[in-house]
């Protein structure tokens, strides 16, 4: 770090912190603190990764959070379904345990809606007005993007987790507590987080901001209705069932269902099919993403 | 290292498809100096800086930013360089306050953020989404989040297009204080008033090339003008007579006089304009010197004016 010669030492002294909070007047003149006893000279420096991940990330939960359509999707249209469907019959289930189906269903259905349609509408708002392309310009590097955007994405979905849970607990769900669903669960979630996401940079990183907002919006749709999130699979024509468990919703509903309430092992099939989106579209998205 | 230029830049090319944005454009940017890239829209002053910042690849020619290659060396120059695009770069819903803090928190020794803020004038919209702030606001937080990391260089890409003359006037305080700070500046612009105030260096391009390049009063100052007023109809080759070799006289509109001559303007033309209208008994009045404009300037280089 080189630090140019200055003409004038007065000039030479660092900003002071002041204590932020207290501003006498609310004013939109400026004034002049900073200037009038010289601007400080040049400190450039990063800061370290983990701080500069933190604060993207946060930037991005408080601008979700003051973001109505974006809580619509993730949480108001997931618990209104939750209750709906888990309190009464409104479609067939084919089982007795109609919360232990409808659970599951919804828990995918949160990872849809936070890693692909949310992320993908955010993210191609980000590329439209240029945000990407300034954050490029700074410390964070494209990496530290992708790690704030993926640490924004667990967060609201571990936070629509606790919601899910506690909403179906109290409608009588009582999920099948293993060992292998303790392993299997996280296991599931955290590869359909990562074969949405991948899926939801695709589109964004593709598409103008205009068309990933209705693209992302119709495959919410139609993976909320071919999925198996609240239509079970069997009630669809033996031939399409195979092809249903082989896209992304129908394979983590399904994988999800198997272990929470059919008490089954590792679900590994659905697993692979998970791995396999995820690998198949994060390597496209990473080939094929323009930041502008 | 140090005394490697801010910026230089040796025979530049960039083409989008079949159009040729720059053509071989070259420039130096001294360090810890106000440089400014003069010309109208689409003379190519935006494809330059963004080819600096290392969002653009060139074409042909090298440019080196504080010694280092733009897109090489991306990883180093983006904690030493700040950018204020031209326009957008902040989610639309972030507040002024927090979005300029999370900027302050990407680097090592930022600026207190209020304080900056403050500095920009924007303590009174601290709460305010960004797609709610005025064109104006909008660019003065662009400008801070530039400037919070208190960078060796900045980019300023039109950092006053569309402000009004209190802000613009604030901004100018800001990059004049950067300056005496010890920051190296390159700001494209197309308003001449702004080059010729804040510029040590100002570089005038036009069509992707330099048409002239020099310090203000350089580019400025080789050609004056004296202008007064008195009775109309005054002899003016008898003035002309008087004058030095190669100086111009005219009058226009009726009892207005424009004296141009190729040198600036000195005590001894001033002398002898008033003693030649004494012998008649003529009052000069609203003596005025003046000098070439860059707005002037660019006219006689290009034929067109710095606006169209």
């Amino acid at each position: 770090m080189t630090e140019p010669a200055v003409t004038d030492p007065a000039v030479a002294e660092p900003a002071v912190n002041e204590p932020a909070g207290n501003e006498p007047a609310v004013t939109d003149t400026a004034t002049p603190g900073l200037l009038s006893g010289g601007w400080p000279t040049p400190a450039p420096g990063a800061a370290p990764l983990p701080r500069m991940v933190r604060g993207q990330a946060a930037l991005e939960l408080r601008t979700l959070a003051r973001n109505g359509e974006q809580l619509l999707l993730t949480l108001i249209i997931p618990v209104l379904l939750l209750i709906a469907f888990g309190h009464e019959n409104l479609v067939s289930v084919g089982t007795s345990n109609r919360i232990g189906f409808v659970v599951p269903g919804i828990l995918a259905l949160a990872v849809l809606s936070t890693a692909f349609t949310s992320q993908a509408i955010g993210t191609g708002f980000e590329r439209r007005y240029g945000v990407l392309k300034r954050l490029g310009a700074t410390p964070l590097s494209r990496r530290g993007m992708i790690a704030a955007k993926t640490l924004t994405v667990l967060t609201v979905e571990l936070g629509q987790f606790a919601i899910v849970l506690l909403i179906g607990a109290l409608l009588g769900w009582r999920p099948v507590a293993s060992l292998a669903a303790a392993a299997s669960v996280p296991l599931l979630l955290l590869a359909g987080t990562a074969a949405f996401s991948g899926l939801g940079l695709l589109l964004a990183g593709t598409l103008r901001a205009e068309a990933t907002l209705a693209g992302a919006n119709l495959l919410y749709l139609v993976m909320l209705g071919l999925g198996g999130v609240l239509f079970p699979l069997t009630k669809f024509p033996a031939a399409a069932r195979p092809v249903l468990r082989l896209l992304p919703a129908g394979a983590l509903s399904d994988g999800l269902r198997a272990v929470l309430a059919h008490s089954a092992g590792l679900p590994a099939r659905d697993l692979l099919v998970l791995c396999a989106w995820a690998a198949v579209a994060i390597a496209l998205a990473v080939r094929t993403f323009r930041w502008e | 290292m140090s005394n490697l230029p801010a910026v230089q830049i040796d025979g530049l090319v960039k083409r989008y498809r079949s159009v040729t944005a720059v053509a071989g454009l070259s420039l130096r940017a001294e360090r810890a100096r106000v440089t400014a890239i003069l010309g109208p829209n689409g003379a190519g002053k935006t494809t330059t800086i963004e080819v600096c910042e290392g969002y653009r690849k060139a074409d042909g020619g090298t440019v080196r930013v504080l010694g280092l290659d733009p897109v090489a060396d991306a990883r180093e120059l983006r904690t030493r360089v700040g950018v204020m695009l031209q326009a957008g770069g902040v989610p639309t819903t972030a507040r002024a306050a927090e979005y300029l803090r999370v900027m302050a928190g990407f680097y090592a020794h930022p600026l207190d953020p209020a304080e900056l803020l403050a500095a920009v004038g924007l303590t009174g919209s601290a709460r305010t989404p960004y797609k709610q702030l005025s064109g104006g606001q909008q660019q003065r937080l662009a400008l801070a989040a530039a400037v919070v990391g208190r960078p060796e260089l900045v980019f300023l890409d039109e950092p006053t297009a569309g402000l009004d003359p209190q802000a613009r006037h604030a901004t100018w305080e800001l990059i004049e204080g950067l300056r005496r700070g010890g920051t190296s500046v390159i700001l494209a612009t197309h308003y001449m008033e702004e080059a010729e105030r804040l510029a040590d260096r100002v570089v005038i391009v036009d069509h992707g090339q330099v048409v002239a390049s020099g310090a203000p009063a350089e580019l400025t100052g080789s050609d004056g003008q004296l202008r007064f007023r008195a009775e109309p109809g005054l002899d003016l080759a008898g003035l002309l007579a008087a004058l030095p070799p190669g100086a111009i006289a005219k009058e226009s509109p009726s009892g207005h006089y424009l004296v141009e001559v190729s040198d600036r303007v000195d005590p001894q033309l001033i002398a002898s304009v008033t003693a030649w209208c004494a012998e008649r008994g003529v009052l000069a009045r609203d003596l005025q010197i003046e000098s070439r404009t860059l707005e002037d300037l660019f006219l006689e280089l290009t034929g067109r004016g710095l606006r169209a």
